[in-house]
């Protein structure tokens, strides 16, 4: 992906379409899991979220590679106070990433919230994550911007395989734009291209550079 | 500090701010007495300067005041209202002491042991105390003495006395035994025996009283004599490191209130690093010149003893409050007190990168639970028991401490993911139609929308921990499914088939990618 995981900017990663947030959040898991290594995650989500769409899960955390004990959770009234706390975290040289969960579309997410961001990660090296459920596009000052959605299990595959997203590259800094179909694996922890590849496929082997 | 008028005043204060904000001509008040029920008959608790001038007094029948004085104004008795004024009072006196506790109900204990040479000595801190509440609008009468009772009996005999240290048997010596106040039978008693003043009784045998009244009364007259020690119990805990800044001029601005926080820290630290120790709970005490007090307390995951880290923490929590600080017309004293310390090893040059970085860590999850609260910081721990919504806890991250329980995988080497991403911690009931009874569904409600099964794997027989129950809970049968869009899902069937008559009820979990 080539510039697709680099440290210390922003990303964002959109669900799709309502239903794909499960995997838009396991996609953001991989990325944050990627671009901060051994160094702990921050996850910022607002109140209601849990209720929304189900409780971060110490165990699917575990079950995709990460490790629990690295993660914590924050959990905020207002998109406000996300990024308040997001620019607060993101001067924090002893974390690896901050996850920013938000729902729907937020006037006070304009290019200024996005390019202080932007700076705030530069700064300490610090990855931001922005992960946005039911939300339109917004300007924004990302490195790069995925749009994910879930990718049906291969038909060839007895069983159901590997962590599996349609990811679609709209946006790459430093980049090529591209839509693929990857998977996550597990022990490894990285993205790849699936074994039994669909119709349409790009090459994808997905390391931090 | 005895407030003989307490109740009385408590009214007057607060109809003369209301005649005052209405802006009507004070009516000439008639004497006011506070009434209550004492063994089935209306009797008065508490009566103003005028009530006392037309010759009524405390303990009298209400009917027969009545009778003397037809304009009496009567109030009930408030015991609640009362005990707040008292300990509004006791609050605003924090400023002289942090030894302040409440002795009766109309009476407060200030052991202002090494504090008064703060206010330029003894006799001075006393009348400084007594006018200034005096001119809140209370009646008080304070004495100081070397012990409680001594004090006590000179705050009600010998207003404003201040008896030298060591010389309390003389300074009582000439006060009624009534001062000691014994209960009203042992007074009576004395009287009876001809012993009028606590000089007199004072010279009796020891053995003779004890026998006579019991080891009670003795002990009493003894530590009132100042021959025996008994400890005041402070109204808050006392924390064991504080440091305040008191301030001629009251200040107003965030900046030089934060600054000062500063000050404070930086010399709890000194006396925290002396002793080995660092603060993990902090509290800052707010006096407003007005009298309000407030107190804004923070917390750190590990012991801390820098100024630099206690100010930002204070400085999150002031900005996020709710409630903000309101300075009035400012603040004439702040404290800053530890309220809690732990053991903290010296301070040494880190040069591992490692220790830095996870200190860096702390330190922004003290600043985000100082902010959001401790309780929406949260850290993983886990949890031994194979169900799945009770497999881990989220734990505020400050509060965590290492366990010997460990993470276990479900799934075996580089197997798919088990347990979903996302979990509900209650359970979605779904409607799932099966073509096999035992199976999983081919199709599926959740939240108005149907899904079709295109895989599913399962079932996994998950049984409830009956021990953990008093119900009997059926055992689960989890599949997971994937719908034709991609998917997947963790659903579950509670209950085995045919062991129950009724239909089988499903749920939603989980989801997974």
């Amino acid at each position: 992906m080539r510039g697709g995981l680099r440290r210390g900017v922003l990303h964002e990663v959109y669900a799709a379409a309502p239903g794909d947030e499960a995997a838009a959040t396991s996609f953001a898991a991989g990325l944050a899991a990627r671009v901060a290594g051994k160094r702990p995650l921050l996850w910022i989500r607002q109140d209601f979220s849990a209720l929304e769409y189900g409780e971060l899960a110490a165990t699917g955390f575990l079950e995709l590679g990460l490790d629990p004990e690295r993660i914590f959770l924050l959990r905020v009234a207002h998109v406000e106070e996300a990024l308040r706390a997001a620019s607060d975290a993101l001067t924090c040289i002893g974390l690896g990433a901050v996850v920013i969960e938000l729902r729907g579309a937020a006037k006070v997410l304009d290019l200024t919230a996005s390019r202080r961001l932007t700076l705030g990660a530069a700064q300490k090296d610090v990855t931001a994550i922005l992960l946005r459920f039911c939300a339109n596009v917004d300007a924004s000052t990302a490195e790069t911007r995925w749009r994910i959605a879930a990718a049906p299990s291969a038909k060839q595959e007895e069983n159901w395989g590997q962590p599996r997203f349609d990811a679609q590259l709209l946006r790459n800094r430093h980049g090529r734009l591209g839509h693929w179909v990857m998977e996550w694996s597990t022990d490894d922890g990285v993205f790849r291209e699936p074994t039994h590849a669909p119709d349409h496929s790009l090459v994808v082997s997905a390391s931090a550079d | 500090m005895w407030f003989p008028r307490l109740p009385t005043d408590r009214l007057q204060r607060r109809w003369k701010a209301a005649t005052k904000a209405s802006g009507s001509d004070p009516e000439p008040a008639p004497p006011l007495v506070i009434a209550a029920k004492i063994k089935n008959a209306m009797r008065i608790t508490a009566l103003d300067r005028r009530a006392t001038a037309s010759n009524l007094s405390q303990g009298m029948a209400l009917a027969d005041a009545r009778a003397m004085l037809p304009a009496l104004k009567v109030v009930q008795y408030n015991e609640m209202g009362e005990r707040q004024l008292l300990e509004h009072i006791a609050d605003w006196c924090d400023r002289y002491t942090p030894y302040v506790s409440l002795l009766s109900a109309r009476e407060l204990l200030l052991d202002v042991t090494g504090t008064t040479h703060l206010f330029n000595g003894e006799q001075a801190m006393l009348d400084q105390i007594c006018e200034t509440i005096g001119k809140q609008g209370f009646a008080v009468r304070g004495a100081l003495a070397g012990n409680t009772a001594a004090a006590r009996a000179l705050a009600h005999y010998r207003p404003g006395m201040v008896a030298p240290p060591g010389a309390e048997a003389d300074a009582i010596a000439s006060l009624p035994v009534d001062a000691l106040n014994y209960d009203p039978e042992t007074t009576h008693a004395f009287h009876r025996a001809g012993l009028k003043t606590i000089g007199q009784i004072a010279k009796r045998k020891r053995t003779e009283l004890q026998s006579r009244f019991g080891a009670g009364v003795v002990a009493l007259l003894d530590h009132a004599l100042g021959r025996r020690e008994k400890p005041i119990s402070p109204r808050l805990p006392l924390p064991d490191y504080r440091a305040e800044q008191r301030f001629a001029d009251p200040i107003v601005t965030e900046e030089v209130i934060l600054d000062t926080l500063r000050q404070l820290a930086q010399s709890i630290g000194a006396v925290l690093a002396e002793r080995g120790e660092g603060a993990r709970q902090l509290e800052a005490t707010f006096f407003r010149a007005d009298g309000q007090v407030q107190r804004i307390a923070i917390e750190t995951g590990m012991p801390t003893r820098d100024p630099a880290i206690v100010t930002r923490l204070f400085r999150e929590k002031l900005d996020a409050l709710a409630d903000p600080l309101d300075p009035g017309f400012g603040f004439d004293l702040i404290r800053l007190g530890a309220t809690r310390a732990e053991r903290a090893e010296a301070k040494t040059v880190e040069l591992d990168a490692d220790v830095q970085a996870e200190k860096d860590v702390r330190f922004l999850i003290d600043r985000l639970a100082a902010r959001f609260g401790s309780q929406n910081i949260l850290a993983f721990q886990p949890n031994e028991t194979h169900i799945p919504e009770a497999a881990w806890v989220a734990l505020p991250a400050q509060k965590i401490e290492r366990t010997e329980k460990t993470w276990r995988k479900i799934r075996h080497g580089n197997e798919v993911p088990r347990r979903p991403l996302r979990m509900f911690a209650r359970p979605e009931p779904i409607e799932a139609i099966a073509s096999v009874p035992h199976g999983a569904p081919y199709r599926f409600r959740w939240r108005e929308v149907l899904h079709a099964v295109k895989r599913a794997e399962g079932p996994e027989r998950i049984a409830m921990e009956w021990w953990r129950h008093q119900t009997p809970q059926p055992t689960r049968d989890y599949f997971r499914v994937e719908d034709s869009e991609g998917r997947r899902f963790w659903i579950y069937r509670d209950g085995l088939y045919g062991t129950k008559t009724a239909a089988p009820r499903w749920f939603m979990q989980g989801v997974f990618a």
